[in-house]
């Protein structure tokens, strides 16, 4: 009996001190921090592809692969995404009716700040995005607002980061706790698995860079919006970072959400904050 | 006895559970039924293309009077938001295990 109770005993013991070791890694795990969450995610990727130069992680595809890369290189020399940056360039100067331009709504005019976006406003409590910033400065300035899709806004958003190439990422997430639940918002909805597919934007974009998806090399998710926005051939076309989210949610089979939605958002500023360091590599051409 | 054999089997089968052609009433409940289970779906922003498609199918074959192949598409519509609940229901938690760290 006495040896019944002390076997009990210690049973009881050694659970309890086994809670109390695990509790505090629990709590720590469920703790917001970004550092450590974007470095885990560039460490992911840089022992995933040792061979890959960590700024070459921004050419997506190109990255993976010797031969597209070479391919894509090759057509650098004459970008598809060349009308659009000149078209870019010249709605960016262009007055509005009221004689103002895109260049009085944002620092430094406008040029060299691509890599700054999205961030977080702490007086609206909420991620602006650089389409919605334009849109935003547009509706300000009496004028009506873009399609967040495709066109015009490709354009605009094409040249602002041409005149941020190599800029290093540099998204800042302050010290309010409604931005940190906005990143991690994101991050949720980055590794949510959604559609009829039952596929996460991690499912192809971590889980499975380099690989083949039909005829495409999927990219990786480090570095994945410094090339935004970009001429793809698949669409004949420019698309913003807007239309890739909407058309990775549609491509497995899951309706897309609004434009500039509040998870869209997010998952820009998660994607974004991740890559900081990362050089801005946009417009990009992808296939 | 096996006079009243051929009435047992001719009673037997005209109270047999027939498959009965569907009419307005069917497919209006079960396109109710599919669209309640759609709405939910989309409240937890995760509707399924194949959900609004299929839906749709099914009110054009209602439209059409065509009310089989209305309540058909009806149940699969149905079916595919329940699937897609299930799935936003289960990734509120199910995500943390693809997550890096």
């Amino acid at each position: 009996m006495k040896a019944g109770s002390s076997l009990l005993l210690g049973s009881l013991s050694a659970a309890l001190i086994a809670f109390a070791l695990t509790s505090p890694r629990v709590v720590a795990a469920d703790k917001v921090d970004p550092a450590a969450d974007a470095k885990a995610f560039q460490n992911f990727f840089f022992q995933k592809f040792p061979d890959v130069k960590h700024e070459d992680f921004v050419n997506g595809p190109y990255s993976m692969n010797e031969d597209m890369k070479r391919q894509w290189q090759e057509k650098e020399e004459f970008p598809p995404y060349e009308f659009a940056l000149d078209a870019g360039k010249e709605m960016f100067s262009t007055p509005f009716k009221n004689g103002k331009t895109y260049a009085d709504c944002f620092p430094n005019g406008g040029i060299g700040i691509r890599q700054n976006y999205p961030y977080f406003d702490t007086k609206e409590g909420k991620v602006v995005t650089l389409e919605l910033a334009l849109n935003r400065c547009r509706e300000a300035n009496g004028e009506a607002p873009y399609s967040y899709v495709k066109d015009e806004m490709a354009s605009l958003t094409a040249y602002m980061a041409y005149t941020s190439r190599g800029k290093p990422m540099d998204i800042k997430i302050p010290d309010d706790p409604r931005a940190l639940e906005a990143f991690e918002n994101g991050k949720r909805y980055f590794y949510t698995r959604r559609g009829q597919l039952n596929f996460s934007c991690a499912s192809c974009h971590v889980q499975s860079p380099g690989q083949r998806i039909r005829a495409e090399i999927l990219a990786p998710a480090l570095g994945i919006l410094n090339a935004m926005p970009i001429y793809r051939s698949e669409w004949s076309g420019m698309g913003t970072t807007t239309r890739r989210l909407m058309t990775c949610n549609s491509q497995t089979r899951a309706v897309p959400l609004e434009p500039q939605a509040d998870e869209y958002r997010d998952v820009e500023y998660f994607l974004s904050y991740v890559a900081n360091g990362l050089p801005i590599s946009g417009p990009g051409a992808r296939p | 006895m096996k006079r009243s054999f051929p009435l047992v089997m001719l009673l037997a089968l005209s109270f047999a559970p027939a498959a009965r052609a569907a009419n307005e009433a069917d497919y209006k409940a079960a396109y109710a039924a599919a669209e309640t289970a759609s709405k939910e779906a989309a409240g937890m922003r995760n509707q399924w293309t194949t959900t609004v498609s299929t839906l749709a199918a099914a009110k054009k074959a209602g439209d059409g009077g065509d009310f089989d192949r209305a309540v058909a598409a009806a149940k699969e519509a149905e079916a595919l938001a329940k699937a897609s609940i299930v799935q936003a229901t289960s990734e509120k938690d199910a995500w943390k295990a693809m997550e890096i760290r």
